[in-house]
């Protein structure tokens, strides 16, 4: 495959670190561009008109996007190296499942528990240690959601074997600890242990202090109690 | 009258393994709905219709698909104990048994029925609760496009594809399904919820613009044929089609035209196309029952709405 691989992303982005790792899992050399999302540059806007994000993996000339739509399209293209979806088509059926409720369920709640206030925040803290606790399920007896080696859903997980401890520490709240979550836990470590996964993610340092700021604005911005 | 499914003569036929305990256990004689149409999830309500027409001309698609597969592959597919929990109403649902139709899989067609959800679809389907779940050898799948995805790898044997071949086809194919399920099919939704007019006038630019969109995606996908799957049905055709009786009923009742001839003619000549097709014709609801359908829950609605 001598043609052409970019990808779009940005760097505390885990949608477009998680096209990054899937790649690098592959050995497959790409282009990397970091866009800036307050100036999006025409590449972007020509590449992905109607969504206008990133990541956008552009193989020869053509774009796709979407990040689970990227991994499957990655998986499909190198066949060979590191398969990240099981050959079996319930197991694949399966895998596609919890990426999507990582995706439509756990992240939204993980993520809104560490904006919100209140009611508000109980209600998200509530659902998201519901998620976690379902992931756990899934995960029981295994190293990896992939089984032995890292897989789709894995992958997919990134955000909560990185960002969710990041934001959790900016929000003052806990999500996921070891008492509640000890298997999820044990996943994390098994992840992060893997040099190919630790090249993928952003400083751990860089993260907070950029979720600070974003948390000193929001409070500033708010309007002065009556 | 409520749709039920004669006990088969053999009992054990009928059991199906709790996925957890892996123990079987009896399906009930008629099966409660859970939520139906996306813009009604809200909405629990006793729904007394008669769907035993439906049930049965899904039979007859079905065994007329069927009979065109050589005898003994369908067997051949890995144990064949094939269910689906649905409701005849769902686009979702419709979605899944399209692609069986496709296949030419016969499968047994559990309605759930609006109000209380089965005892079958909380054991199947614990994370979200709601309907599709296609059952196989008494193992739940879950998830409208998930279960497509499944339907077309297990009987890859069997042609059409639903996806095409190409992976950069297939990358087109799932991100246009992704946009109908996370732009367009919320939008359709709006339309039914706007109190205003204002409100509404704007969620139907939104459709609007989707289907324009949509166009353009289906000059590109079907490459001068018929379907976005191109000679026969595919993924997109089958993500977008299922709410066509949907749209065809609020046509119906609004006078909105969602496919003009002028504004999206590929699309507009594609609807005739896709709701005449065999694996479609069955499992479509007629416009009529849709109507009488979505004005139900309408009412429902702006009850809810006003008693809040």
């Amino acid at each position: 495959m001598g043609e052409e691989l970019k990808l779009f992303g940005v760097w505390g982005s885990p949608f477009s670190r998680r096209v990054e790792l899937a790649l690098r899992l592959k050995g497959i050399p790409y282009d990397y561009m970091e866009e800036d999302l307050s100036n999006k540059s025409p590449s972007l806007l020509k590449y992905n008109p109607i969504h206008k994000k990133i990541p956008v993996l552009l193989h020869g000339g053509k774009p796709v996007v979407e990040s689970l739509v990227i991994l499957e399209y990655i998986e499909e293209t190198w066949e060979g190296n590191h398969a990240i979806l099981p050959k079996d088509p319930y197991e694949r059926a399966m895998a596609r499942f919890w990426a999507r409720f990582l995706d439509d369920k756990c992240m939204p709640a993980m993520w809104m528990s560490c904006w919100t206030e209140g009611d508000a925040q109980q209600n998200f803290m509530k659902e998201s240690k519901e998620n976690l606790s379902i992931l756990e399920g899934e995960l029981k007896g295994k190293k990896f959601f992939g089984g032995n080696a890292i897989g789709l859903v894995d992958i997919a997980a990134l955000f909560i074997a990185h960002w969710a401890g990041v934001l959790q520490e900016v929000a003052g709240i806990s999500l996921v600890n070891e008492e509640k979550h000890p298997i999820l836990f044990k996943w994390i470590e098994e992840f992060i242990s893997s040099d190919i996964v630790v090249e993928c993610l952003p400083a751990r340092e860089r993260l907070l202090a950029f979720f600070q700021a974003k948390k000193e604005t929001m409070l500033a911005t708010k309007a002065p109690a009556q | 009258m409520m749709a039920s499914l004669a006990p088969p003569s053999n009992p054990s036929r009928n059991l199906v393994t709790n996925p957890r305990t892996k123990a079987p256990f009896q399906i009930a004689k008629t099966h409660p709905i859970s939520d139906l149409l996306l813009p009604f999830r809200s909405i629990h309500t006793q729904l007394k219709l008669s769907t035993g027409t439906t049930s049965e001309k899904r039979l007859t698609t079905a065994q007329a698909v069927s009979e065109r597969v050589e005898e003994g592959t369908t067997m051949a597919q890995g144990g064949e104990n094939v269910k689906l929990l649905g409701a005849w109403a769902s686009p979702f649902v419709i979605r899944t048994r399209i692609a069986l139709n496709l296949k030419g899989v016969d499968y047994e067609f559990l309605e759930e029925v609006f109000g209380v959800k089965s005892e079958l679809l909380l054991e199947s389907n614990p994370v979200y609760k709601k309907i599709p779940v296609l059952i196989h050898d008494g193992k739940p799948v879950c998830e409208s496009m998930i279960i497509v995805q499944y339907i077309d790898e297990v009987w890859a044997t069997k042609a059409p594809a639903i996806l095409p071949a190409d992976p950069y086809d297939r990358a087109l194919h799932r991100f246009w399904a992704y946009y109908v399920d996370d732009k367009l099919f919320p939008s359709v939704s709006a339309i039914s919820r706007a109190q205003t007019e204002e409100a509404k006038a704007e969620a139907m630019e939104q459709v609007f613009a989707g289907l324009k969109l949509l166009e353009e995606a289906f000059q590109k996908c079907s490459k001068g044929k018929g379907f976005f799957g191109g000679d026969t049905i595919g993924y997109v055709d089958i993500a977008l089609g299922c709410i066509l009786a949907w749209l065809k009923a609020t046509e119906n009742m609004t006078g909105i035209k969602f496919f003009d001839e002028a504004k999206t003619p590929l699309l507009a000549q594609w609807v005739e196309r896709f709701c005449a097709n065999d694996a479609v014709r069955g499992v479509m609801p007629e416009t009529d029952k849709m109507v009488e359908f979505a004005k139900m829950l309408q009412a429902k609605f702006k009850a809810a709405a006003s008693a809040k």
